[in-house]
């Protein structure tokens, strides 16, 4: 009883974590520290998957822990690092809009989040119930990302950071979705990865520069 | 057994045109392999008429009437979509747009994206309609980007980001469906999240879980059905994109998307009661409607012109599912068919006219009438059609929508009349300098195949003068279906 409320409060302070990488996230310019805080994103999450696996003593659970190392630790970002060495972008620094708003903005969405899952929390039976608020406070801190963010690849990491806190949703909700389904989640980010690595070369042909304010033209004036 | 076929033909497709695509005979083998799936899509219709609902592949597949006549209608559109762009590609290419492996990736896609709306469409379980409906997503994404140009750069980028966050609220909505499902049916791995069990006990399913999971569901679907406010990758999608995405976009991918939408209703409906469901759905669909409506008259592209028409319409079905009850089920299943039917056809058309004109921009179109009658005559009873001039279809699902919303919900007639107002003379005013005046464009190099246009035109005439009775009682079994 004594070890499994230690598990409690360990896989609580690792969702914390999460959180504090997305709020980093939010507030850092250089790509390549993105692409690295990212990775870690992945490796905690890899972390409190396989802690509740253990807890649970669910065996399919470990293994979307593994799919989470090989997936987000280890395939995702060496592509993204290789993507952005080949197009020249890896020391690009970004300018952010005013970064102290953007964190209040972050603050307000956390409290919407905490807001919002309280009911779920309370009905759940999993161990990780009181994660499900941090995992959409990531969700919604990822969307912000998206939203602030003028860079393709940026944006990318945004979107790429979203599905880790509906993974972390999934796990600290339900134990994890039923394996077909998290494989098929799998297959569907590592292709949308592989089509916007072909997209990120199309578009600097095209304008030179990975810059988002080029794709403004279509509007209705 | 059928059904294998219905999902096995686009996939066997993909796979041939990956590998022969870049062939003269390509864009023959897509017609084939669409013909093929229309034929196994037939047999699985006859077979369902017979024997009722099915379910096969350990409860994985799921055919009943409401997704097996969408199963139809998406095999139809995607075969005369097929016979349309083996032509329209040709003069593409003759016109130096497109080149040999653009065209391989084109039909490659083409079948793929096929294979992902009939999975979405079969499938049992929630969570796999989810994967499928992504998977639209990704294999249209390049396919919109085709022309590499700057403006259809920026279309794809835009669908793949918004349609991207769109569904990542889908995702949440399922992980709280399967939460909920969890509690009542207990951990069974695979079967908490089937759609038939899942119907069997959504009334004990929790209701503040499930009205939180309708609105993600709700939303993120919603977004690739392409209504108000998370429109905006629509029009850009279906003005870039080659002609044939552009109609198998409108006129398949939307109704998908909404199909996955209704399915997540019945089980709201069951759970937390009409009230909730009816009315968000009620009020998307109005808004975009209207919003739309207003929107057309600004356009100066004619393919962005018919996509804001699509979010016209798909937020009037939308409205009318909200509405709920046999009637108003049954004209938006009507209102689905004819408006995927005569959408296409419409964009058929409309692709051949801006390559006589060789422009989108709708001032450059003049005189089609003189140039090609078909091409002419075509976009003009297209246009006719959708904007629910009687004796079309459209107009009688339309006329029952109308009808119905008067009765149980008098306040959302006038915001429908002024939608469908607008939508008219926006349309139609500049329809028309398009199909008649003078013009001096010289003929397409290679003759346009328009026979699916008139087909579907006749079809739609068909419905709005007499539905047969099998396809009615067929609809009203599908009506019955959805509450």
């Amino acid at each position: 009883m004594l070890r499994s409320h230690l598990d409690v409060q360990l896989l609580n302070l690792l969702a914390a974590c999460m959180l504090l990488i997305s709020f980093a996230m939010l507030s850092t310019r250089r790509t390549q520290q993105l692409i690295t805080l990212f990775a870690w994103q992945g490796a905690i999450l890899f972390l409190s998957t396989s802690l509740v696996a253990h807890e649970a003593g669910l065996t399919e659970l470990y293994f979307s822990a593994a799919l989470t190392l090989i997936l987000k630790v280890i395939t995702l970002p060496l592509i993204l690092h290789t993507l952005i060495k080949r197009l020249g972008a890896q020391w690009d620094n970004e300018r952010l809009v005013n970064i102290p708003i953007t964190m209040l903005v972050g603050l307000v969405l956390v409290i919407f989040a905490f807001g919002l899952a309280q009911p779920i929390s309370l009905l759940a039976t999993t161990v990780t119930r009181h994660t499900i608020g941090i995992a959409l406070a990531v969700i919604l801190l990822s969307f912000l990302m998206m939203i602030t963010r003028r860079k393709a690849v940026t944006q990318v990491i945004g979107f790429l950071a979203m599905e880790n806190g509906l993974f972390l949703a999934a796990t600290s909700a339900t134990y994890g979705m039923p394996m077909v389904i998290e494989l098929g989640i799998a297959l569907d980010l590592l292709v949308a990865v592989f089509i916007l690595g072909i997209f990120f070369f199309q578009i600097r042909e095209q304008f030179d520069s990975l810059d988002l304010h080029h794709l403004e033209s279509l509007r209705e004036e | 057994m059928e059904l294998w076929f219905v999902l096995g033909m686009p996939l066997l497709g993909t796979f041939l045109l990956a590998v022969f695509g870049a062939r003269r005979f390509a864009a023959e083998v897509n017609v084939g392999v669409s013909l093929a799936t229309l034929l196994a899509a037939s047999l699985l219709v006859a077979r369902i008429v017979r024997y009722g609902p099915l379910l096969v592949g350990h409860e994985q597949f799921f055919v009943d009437s409401f997704n097996v006549f969408l199963v139809a209608l998406t095999a139809f559109v995607g075969f005369t979509t097929a016979i349309f762009s083996r032509p329209y590609m040709r003069i593409e290419e003759h016109h130096g747009r497109l080149n040999a492996r653009r065209l391989r990736l084109y039909h490659s896609m083409y079948q793929l994206f096929m294979t992902a709306m009939f999975i979405a469409l079969l499938t049992n379980n929630m969570g796999i309609v989810w994967v499928a409906m992504e998977a639209a997503t990704l294999s249209t994404v390049l396919l919109v980007s085709l022309y590499r140009t700057k403006a259809s750069l920026e279309a794809a980028w835009k669908y793949f980001i918004l349609c991207g966050v769109g569904i990542a609220q889908a995702l949440f909505g399922t992980i709280l469906l399967y939460f909920a499902a969890e509690r009542t049916l207990g951990r069974q791995g695979m079967t908490a999240l089937l759609w038939t069990h899942l119907n069997a006990a959504k009334a004990d399913l929790e209701p503040t879980v499930i009205g939180l999971a309708f609105v993600f569901l709700l939303v993120g679907y919603g977004t690739k059905v392409g209504l108000a406010p998370l429109h905006n990758w629509l029009p850009d999608a279906h003005a870039e994109g080659p002609t044939p995405v552009s109609a198998v976009l409108s006129g398949l991918l939307l109704n998908v998307a909404l199909y996955a939408v209704i399915r997540c209703k019945v089980l709201a409906v069951g759970s937390i009661g009409p009230l909730m469901p009816g009315r968000m759905l009620m009020a998307f669909g109005l808004l975009s409607a209207v919003l739309a409506a207003f929107f057309l008259w600004r356009q100066r592209d004619i393919k962005r012109l018919f996509g804001y028409s699509s979010i016209e319409h798909m937020g009037i079905i939308t409205f009318a599912f909200g509405l709920g009850g046999p009637v108003a089920n049954f004209a938006a299943l009507l209102h689905m068919t004819v408006h995927s039917l005569t959408k296409s056809s419409i964009f058929f058309t409309a692709g051949h006219a801006s390559q006589t004109a060789g422009t989108q921009e709708m001032d450059g179109i003049r005189g089609l009438v003189g140039i090609s009658p078909t091409i002419g005559w075509g976009l003009m009873l297209g246009s006719l059609a959708i904007l629910g001039m009687p004796p079309f279809g459209v107009f009688a699902s339309e006329f029952l929508i109308l009808t119905t919303a008067m009765r149980e919900h008098p306040w959302a007639t006038p915001f429908l009349l002024i939608a469908l107002g607008v939508a008219f003379a926006g349309i139609f005013m500049k329809v028309q300098p398009m199909v008649f005046g003078e013009s001096d464009a010289p003929k397409l190099p290679h003759s346009p195949a328009l026979v699916p246009v008139f087909v579907h035109l006749a079809m739609v005439l068909v419905l709005g003068l007499y539905i047969p009775p099998a396809l009615a009682e067929w609809y009203r079994a599908a009506a019955r279906l959805i509450g």
